[in-house]
This record gives C-alpha cells, structure tokens and sequence, in this order.
C-alpha cells in the first residue's frame, strides 16, 4: 500500500503534545533537576551529580523497602492471576446470574483505597474484628498490629480482596470473546478439559491476561493508601512499602534531593519490569513461523 | 464409512413446544447414503446449522433418532461419533504447529507417535500442507487455515463422515474455487460421507450429488441439482435455486389447460393426470429458461419492462398483469419490439397446488 505522508497532520498532534509535556514532561524534568542538585533556597544550591542516586542505592532500609516491595508485588500477581481465571472459569457463560455476579464482583473494585483499609483494619482486630476474632478462635495466635509477619498477610489478603476482582472481570471478558466453535471443534477432536483450557482458553485470554499483569503490577508496586491506614507501615518497618518511604522523605523531611532520586529510581523499575513483562507475554508462544 | 438416517427427528430450542412454529428443525425422515456428498441448502436461520450440529452430536435433538449405519447415536457424545466437522471459520488452536493441530485429535484418543507421524504425513500430502508442517498456524492465510480445520477431521482414520458448515466463507473468491475443487477431490479419493451446509446454491450444485434444500426448518426437497432445477417439488425451491428463481403465476383450471388473466396455457398430460387431487391455491411455475418469448398472435400478451444483456445470454423481465416474468434469451433471439407473446412449452410447465409440486 502506498503512504501518504501529510506534513501538517503534526499540527493535530500539538494539543495532545503540549498537554501531555505540562502534566508530564515538565513535572518530570522537575523531578530531574531536584535530584542531581542539593536546594537549601532559591539562590542557594549545589550541583551534586549522582550523588543522591548512590545515596539512595546504598541506603539499606530502602533496599529492604525494595526488596518488601518485590516480595509483595510478586505475591500478589502469584495470588490474583491464578484465582482470577479459576473463578472466571467457574462463572455460567450466560443467564441470569452473570449480571448479579458481574455487580458483585465489582463491588470491592469500588471502594477508595483508604476506606478500603478502614474497613479491613477493623475487620481484623483480634478484638472485635470479625475475622482477628474468627482466626483467634481457631487457636491460631493472631495479631496483625503487634507481628510482622501477621501483617504482611494480612495486607496481601486486603490487597487480593480488593482487586482480585479486575483479574476476574478480565479473564471472563477474554473467555466470552472466545467463538463456541472453538470448544465444539475441541469436542469433535476429543480434547479434555485440561486441554481446551491449555490449548483454547489460555491462548486466547493472553491479551486480557497482559493487562491484569501489568495492571497489577503497576498498582501493587504503588501501593500505598491500604498498608498505611491499616498498619502504618508496621510494626516496625515490616510493612512500609516503597511510595510510604518516599512520601515521608520528600514530605515528612522535606528532603527533595535524595526523594527525587528515589522517585527516578522507582519509577525507571516499575518502567523496566512492565516491559519484561510486556515481552515476556507478547512472545510466549509465539516461536518462528 | 456410514450410512446416516434421521428418523422422526426434531427440534425445539425452547422446552415445551405447543405448534410447529416453536420447532427450529420439523419432523423429518431421511436417509443419506454412504459415501454420498450432500448439500444443505437454504436461507440463514432455516436450521442447517442445527441439523448439522444435531448429527454431529453436539446438539441433542429434542426428538426422534439419529442413526449411523442403523445404529442409533444419539446417546454417544460427540467425540465418540466418528464425525469430523469444519466450521465457517477456521478453529485452530493458536500456539501449535500446523503439525501438532493436525496430530491433536489422534494424540487425545492415545494413538502412537509413530502412527501419528504416518496419519499426519499423509493427510498433510493430500491438502498440499507438507511445506508448512513445521510453522505456526496462526501465521498462515485464511485458506491453509481451513484445510488445517478440514485435515484434522480427516487425519482419524475412523472418520465416517465430514460435516462442513460453510467452509468457505471467510475465504478470498479466487482461492474459494481451489479449496472446493480440493474437498470434492478428497470426497472422491476417501469415499467419505460429506455433508456441507450453504446458503449459496452454486457451492451447493457444484459440490454435491444431491442437495437437501431446507426452508424454515422443514427439508422441502432432496434431490438431484437436475432435479432440482426442472422439478422443484415446492415453490420455494423454484425461487431459490436458479437465477433468477422460476416463474409463478396464479391459475385456475379448467380441462386440459391453466387459465391465466383469462388465456389458456395447455399442461402436460402428466400434469393433468394428477391435476384432480390438486386443491387449495394453484400456481403454475416455469424456468426463465424454458419460458418463450416471440411476437405473433398466439400466447399469453406480456410487456416487456426491460431487457439486461448478460453476456452469454439476455435476461428480459416482462409483466402479465401483476406479475413479473423473467425469460432468458439466447444472443441469437431477439425481443419483439410491440405486442409480444409469452408461450409456455408445456413439457416444462408445472403445476403448484398450495406451494407444492402436482404430479
């Protein structure tokens, strides 16, 4: 086919350039100045160079937030991805239960973020929440504010509560784009339920699966508001995640320099892992041909 | 190989039919013989997918009984059937080889990776996919595509009967002449029991032996592409197939002739013969074809509304009264300029009582 090429066809494209430069190119350039000089006023700064980089690099408490924050991401996609299909998988294809099951499934999509925690912190006090009570009462010993480990899960549980949901949504609109003649011709060459998911519905939900992903991903490695109403961040340190770190550093100690580097940081690993992601996917099962 | 018989079958969508409106397929009794290539012809939604399916087993008829080679199948699941069915859309499975979706069917019935070699080797050479084999499907034309569909019905070696629904819709019209000239080729080669369902009646002439031409679930006629064209056993069959479709016109009767707009037209004396059980509303129908069209004074006066050259032939529309009369011409006849007469060789007149064939 032959291209035209339409020199002025660029003009339609300012708007959209000079929105998108205000709301992100300036801001981030911003960012960019902060963190290779250090402010003290208007008048008054030095250029450090990658001086706040190496800082935040070395600084063991952030990697350890870093390394939090891997562990929880990867826990959270390993959980919502997983049982998202199984429960798309297990939802009628059609009648009069699907509408009912669609609302309820998106219910908990939304709730805000904060109330979100609210509601999670209360639930699980072990002494008048619901569920510290219920776990409690099974003899296990439970107490999300005083152990680490117990609130680690339990933000992961409040975190697959909220959002296991959009994997759901996701996959079961995958699984109903999918013809009726792919599953009958699977009957007509014998496959087993294994295989038509294995053969049929999985390749056909990469690209919804794709979005879910990085979606989650994205999200749970920003995660901020839940963790922070829930626990605080404890106790101790056990669950501050990355964004709790760096609100308190550019905020709370108003420390902009090394809180620049580490948005820059932060921001290029999240950039960098959605695009392993995004290949990864995009080819799996794709070979030469 | 196998014989397939409907008996008494039938089918409702919903529960509880209460009259004949309610059912997508009507009773019908047929029996499709061995090795035989069979069209289903019809307009969408007259239940072809439906009674394709319902051989097929992934339908279950609400009544009556499907029959392989006599024995009755209803109760065997699909995959139990022997049947291999290619759908109006090529349904491959995306992340295999062209080879392992041809090996797929003999892999889940546990056959040996020898004989699957073998199978899939063979069925490959036959529908010219050997240079593919080792590519992706997903990568390949619309064509290659539904020859993948159609060999891994084939590749069982136990396959009785293939059922096509529409094969070759989504397929570019140079390449549609190719694949069906392949799928009649495999027909003849393997003697297998086609069944192919169309709603386009050259696909249906050119590939089948004998077409079942349905019409709001009910099989009108099964015959013949010959007899089909000269004896359409119902009115809807005369529209249908042919281009245009035949000709009809409300008669009366009386003695050896039709009575038209107050002209007489003689009738065969085979039409005659059977002419005194005929009741209800009465048509007389003739092909474009056999219909003539002269000046003079003897037959019916028709105006002629216009006159469109084909090519090979020139189709003249005129009108008798109310009704529009289509004549094709050979290149060599010409159109009478006024007072032109329609005659209507009686050998090929037909009488219609109620929409059905008489005699």
């Amino acid at each position: 086919m032959e291209k035209t090429y339409y020199p002025k066809a660029w003009l339609m494209v300012l708007p959209v350039v000079a929105i998108v430069s205000f709301s992100a190119i300036i801001p981030l350039m911003t960012v960019i100045n902060y963190s290779v000089q250090d402010i003290f006023g208007p008048e008054n700064r030095y250029f450090v160079g990658l001086e706040w980089f190496r800082m935040i690099l070395e600084d063991p408490e952030i990697l350890g937030a870093f390394r939090r924050q891997f562990l929880f991401s990867f826990a959270v996609l390993a959980i919502e991805i997983p049982l998202g299909i199984a429960i798309a998988l297990c939802m009628p294809r059609k009648g009069p239960w699907v509408s009912v099951l669609l609302i309820l499934l998106a219910l908990p999509l939304l709730v805000p973020w904060n109330v979100v925690g609210t509601i999670w912190q209360i639930f699980a006090r072990p002494d008048i929440g619901l569920l510290g009570i219920g776990i409690n009462g099974l003899g296990i010993d439970y107490n999300f504010t005083g152990d680490s480990i117990d609130a680690w899960v339990t933000v992961l549980a409040m975190d697959v509560w909220h959002w296991t949901s959009l994997a759901v949504l996701l996959c079961y609109a995958g699984l109903q784009a999918i013809p009726d003649a792919y599953y009958q011709a699977a009957r007509i060459d014998g496959a087993s339920r294994w295989a038509i998911f294995r053969y049929i519905e999985l390749p056909k939900m990469r690209g919804v699966l794709m979005i879910a992903i990085l979606l989650r991903f994205m999200d749970s490695f920003k995660i901020f508001a839940e963790p922070f109403v829930l626990t605080g961040g404890g106790p101790g340190n056990s669950t501050t995640f990355l964004s709790q770190y760096l609100t308190t550093m550019a905020v709370g100690q108003f420390d902009l320099g090394p809180a620049a580097a580490f948005s820059l940081i932060y921001f290029l690993v999240i950039l960098l892992v959605s695009y392993v992601f995004y290949q990864v996917i995009n080819n799996l099962g794709k070979g030469v041909g | 190989m196998a014989k397939i018989e409907l008996r008494n079958l039938a089918h409702s969508y919903g529960g509880n039919p209460s009259g004949p409106d309610d059912y997508a397929l009507r009773r019908m009794n047929h029996i499709w013989e061995d090795g035989g290539a069979y069209a289903l012809l019809g307009p969408s939604g007259c239940g072809k997918t439906t009674l394709l399916n319902i051989i097929s087993g992934l339908v279950q008829p609400s009544e009556g009984q499907v029959l392989f080679d006599d024995q009755e199948v209803n109760a065997l699941p699909t995959e139990r059937r022997n049947v291999a069915q290619v759908f109006q859309f090529p349904v491959l499975y995306d992340t295999m080889s062209v080879y392992d979706n041809l090996a797929f069917p003999l892999r889940n019935r546990g056959i040996s990776e020898d004989r699957i070699r073998e199978r899939v080797g063979e069925i490959a050479s036959m529908l010219d996919l050997d240079d593919v084999l080792k590519r992706r499907a997903v990568n390949l034309g619309a064509d290659a595509k539904q020859k993948i569909s159609v060999g891994r019905g084939l590749v069982r070696s136990d396959v009785a009967a293939v059922l096509f629904d529409e094969p070759l819709t989504v397929i570019d019209p140079h390449l549609k002449w190719r694949l069906r000239r392949k799928l009649k080729e495999i027909h003849e080669r393997l003697k297998l029991t086609l069944v192919y369902v169309t709603h386009d009646q050259t696909e249906a002439l050119t590939f089948a032996d004998r077409i079942v031409v349905m019409s709001e679930g009910e099989v009108v006629q099964l015959g013949t592409p010959q007899e089909l064209f000269e004896r359409p056993a119902h009115t809807f069959v005369g529209y249908f197939i042919g281009s245009p479709g035949m000709n009809f016109l409300d008669c009366g009767l009386d003695g050896d002739a039709a009575i038209v707009e107050g002209h007489r037209i003689p009738l065969s004396g085979e039409v005659l013969a059977a002419s005194g059980q005929a009741e209800g509303r009465l048509e007389i129908g003739i092909r474009p074809e056999f219909l003539e069209l002269s000046g003079g004074s003897s037959g019916l006066p028709a105006e002629v509304e216009y006159v469109e050259d084909r090519g090979t032939h020139r189709l003249v529309k005129t009108r008798v009264g109310n009704n529009a009369l289509f004549v094709k011409l050979r290149d060599d006849q010409s159109v009478p300029e006024d007072g032109a007469r329609l005659r209507f060789p009686p050998e090929w007149t037909l009488l219609y009582a109620d929409s059905h064939l008489v005699g």
